[in-house]
């Protein structure tokens, strides 16, 4: 009986090494195929019905796998190391992503995906010039305003044109938050889960104005950065936490759900992207009572502002994939920005495809991005994704907001300055 | 009466069939442990030790570098400090866990009503994964300091106690049960002599009961230790090195970050910072299979034979 046992479990184990080494058919070599690692787990449905349209259709083999939230970097330096199983299609989708990664992108200069865009706004190249990864969808953020609460608090639809407009209304809403039922700003907490809409989305202001100043000093990652507009940043983001219901003392901790405050119909402003439309549509809101408005700061000629687009959604093609592979993922990519119903698919996931043929976005605020451009007012491009070492730099800036918030001074303002100012030369540095 | 010759005993475990058997089918048995060994702990090692002196972004495209890692992780300040950091925090955490145990155990050892429904409620903490410990525990810490409208991730000293009271709470009942088995295997006889010689509580506690224990005590302090410099889930989960010193030049230093967090932060700081980590794990390892050796050596001279 023992020596049966003993037996079965050397059996088990040798199995359980053979499993470990099995290899996959290779059925497709020929045709190549397609891996696609994601990074946005709100897609991860979508893409696979995709991958199965184009299967379906091509017979071309699609594998979809996207990262658990937030281990987007570990699954790919993981996955990376697979040789002929490593993704052919990833996201590199800054230039910190460019830095690390840039050795492995196909050169995407002249492809037919490349040609099918319909701006060059959506291109990262690496210092050298190539093209590493092209954008396909882009986004929009800015401040969402409930219109129908703007106008229950007695003010016109589109009043707010800067940042004098915004505060007067910011800080009316606020004072009146007993009678009225709601308060300005949703809160803002500082945890992981919110702390991105500051330290990543609102800080673009900054940036951004500062690169009209200097555009050349911006063409590419720049090594350090002057500050210029953090007083504008620090208007904003004050405005921000003081005309909202959560005490500035605790947002450190986090743990508010801004999104159900707005939902709720709790709070008027909400600082976040045209992605929550979704969201926001479920909870019954329609798209005549919000509209999204500019991060006005106090800038001047800000009326003339427009929201934030741009992307971090970008493709790459892994240079080290088999030339099959490579051809089936770029002939994978063009179907899906130029066919009809994946394109649609697409749109409906991602936001706007910036390609020639790729179907029209239904997103509202989308709209109203290209509504403010239609006016003649200035796009805000994703400057913040420029970030050196991303992760680490806003890391820093949460850390000295939370000092800020718990006593909000001259002292600790000037560690937030640092720490977005200073903190960007000091991470340009650690990874050169 | 003639006296019966010894039999041989040709089954018994030391019989020469036996033994010649074991010889010959061993290394099969033990092929599969020493296989999964190599695959698990010994490869890796070998090739983590290697990639430390290289630049690398994934691990079968690398660069030799030298000693050029090892020189950039002692350069680094941040490095340096989470040393000191989590030196402290092992030596905190080591002698109250310890204490803790070991009353807990000393306690639970005498004859009351109820002492397993303790051990086991003692015990249960551990059955918990780190990182859900550290999100609950920064749940009750936030709960608790947001009435004074601090918290553990704005002040470095409630981060150092918090991590302290977490591990605490996690590591005391499973040291308990190693405290109670030593505590368990004292002979009755050796207390009852000491008891007829007049030995008062504390006497018996300190010439009896913790001599005889000194082996659960090595293992207890070795677990101890090398839990505190090895520590990372809960580091991760409850504090995530914050709150961060702003330098004014920009460098930043991580008040509540140890050992292991600093090792995966540097591990994925973007560009070819992967190196560098390597090259602080390895550094990391010495530090603690050195510590963990020099401790067992010294409490093991404090151990008595029975």
């Amino acid at each position: 009986m023992k020596k049966l046992l003993a037996l079965m479990l050397v059996l088990v184990m040798v199995f359980a090494f053979t499993a470990c080494t099995g290899t996959e058919g290779d059925a497709n070599a020929k045709k190549g195929s397609v891996y696609w690692l994601n990074f946005k787990p709100e897609s991860d449905g979508a893409l696979k019905e995709i991958a199965k349209l184009y299967t379906d259709k091509t017979g071309v083999e699609v594998k979809v796998v996207t990262a658990a939230s937030g281990t987007y970097n570990e699954t790919l330096t993981a996955e990376m190391d697979k040789g002929d199983a490593a993704p052919t299609l990833f996201v590199v989708g800054n230039s910190a992503a460019v830095d690390t990664w840039g050795d492995f992108c196909y050169d995407l200069t002249d492809t037919d995906i490349a040609k099918e865009l319909n701006t060059d706004a959506y291109m990262l190249k690496d210092e050298n010039g190539k093209l590493c990864s092209i954008g396909y969808c882009y986004e929009c953020y800015g401040i969402i305003v409930n219109t129908a609460l703007l106008e229950k608090a007695g003010f016109a639809r589109d009043y707010i044109t800067n940042f004098a407009t915004l505060k007067e209304v910011a800080e009316k809403v606020h004072a009146e938050a007993d009678t009225l039922g709601f308060d300005a700003f949703s809160s803002a907490g500082m945890d992981d889960s919110s702390s991105w809409r500051f330290t990543g989305h609102m800080i673009n202001l900054e940036y951004y104005y500062e690169s009209v100043d200097d555009p050349a000093a911006w063409e590419v990652c720049p090594a350090e950065i002057k500050g210029t507009y953090m007083d504008n940043y620090k208007n904003l983001y004050d405005l921000m936490v003081t005309n909202s219901k959560t005490d500035r003392k605790d947002l450190a901790t986090g743990g508010f759900d801004a999104g159900a405050e707005f939902k709720n119909q709790e709070a008027l402003f909400y600082v976040n992207g045209n992605w929550e439309w979704g969201g926001i549509s479920e909870a019954g809101m329609k798209a005549e009572d919000l509209t999204m408005i500019p991060y006005y700061c106090g800038v001047e000629g800000e009326e003339k502002a427009g929201l934030n687009c741009g992307t971090e959604n970008y493709w790459a093609v892994n240079a080290n994939a088999s030339e099959e592979n490579i051809k089936a993922t770029l002939d994978f990519m063009k179907w899906l920005v130029t066919d009809a119903d994946a394109s649609a698919k697409a749109v409906a996931t991602f936001g706007v495809m910036p390609y020639k043929n790729a179907v029209e976005s239904s997103n509202p605020f989308l709209a109203q991005a290209n509504e403010y451009a239609a006016a003649g007012n200035y796009t805000m491009p994703w400057v913040t994704n420029f970030q050196p070492n991303v992760d680490a730099y806003r890391a820093a800036a949460v850390s000295a907001i939370n000092a800020y918030n718990a006593d909000p001074t001259d002292a600790t303002w000037e560690a937030v300055e640092t720490a977005f100012v200073a903190g960007w030369a000091q991470n340009y540095q650690a990874i050169q | 009466m003639k006296k019966k010759a010894k039999r041989r005993d040709h089954a018994s475990i030391n019989s020469k069939n036996i033994r010649r058997t074991i010889m010959y089918w061993s290394p099969l048995f033990l092929l599969p442990m020493v296989v999964s060994f190599i695959i698990g702990f010994v490869w890796p090692f070998i090739h983590g030790a290697f990639l430390s002196f290289t630049q690398f972004v994934i691990t079968s495209k690398w660069t030799w570098v030298g000693f050029e890692n090892y020189i950039k992780a002692f350069q680094d300040e941040s490095f340096r400090y989470s040393f000191l950091f989590t030196t402290l925090y092992a030596f905190v955490s080591l002698v109250l866990i310890n204490v803790l145990a070991f009353s807990v155990a000393f306690a639970l050892t005498h004859k009351f009503r109820g002492t397993n429904i303790f051990r086991t409620v003692f015990f249960m903490p551990n059955l918990i994964g780190g990182i859900v410990l550290g999100y609950i525990w920064s749940m009750i810490f936030d709960g608790l300091l947001s009435a004074y409208q601090k918290s553990v991730i704005t002040d470095t000293g409630w981060g150092f106690w918090g991590l302290i009271i977490l591990m605490c709470w996690q590591q005391v009942g499973y040291m308990m049960i190693i405290y109670i088995a030593g505590l368990q295997a004292i002979p009755e006889s050796l207390m009852e002599a000491a008891k007829i010689d007049g030995a008062n509580g504390f006497q018996t506690l300190f010439k009896i009961t913790i001599p005889n224990v000194m082996s659960s005590v090595t293992i207890c302090l070795f677990l101890s230790l090398t839990n505190g410099f090895k520590l990372f889930d809960q580091n991760l989960a409850l504090t995530g090195g914050l709150p961060y010193i702003i330098n004014p030049d920009g460098t930043t230093v991580h008040t509540t970050e140890m050992l292991a967090l600093n090792i995966y932060n540097t591990f994925y700081t973007s560009g070819s910072a992967k190196g560098v980590a390597q090259a602080k794990a390895v550094l990391f390892f010495i530090l603690v299979a050195a510590i963990g050796l020099i401790q067992l050596r010294s409490t093991r001279n404090k151990e008595v034979q029975q």
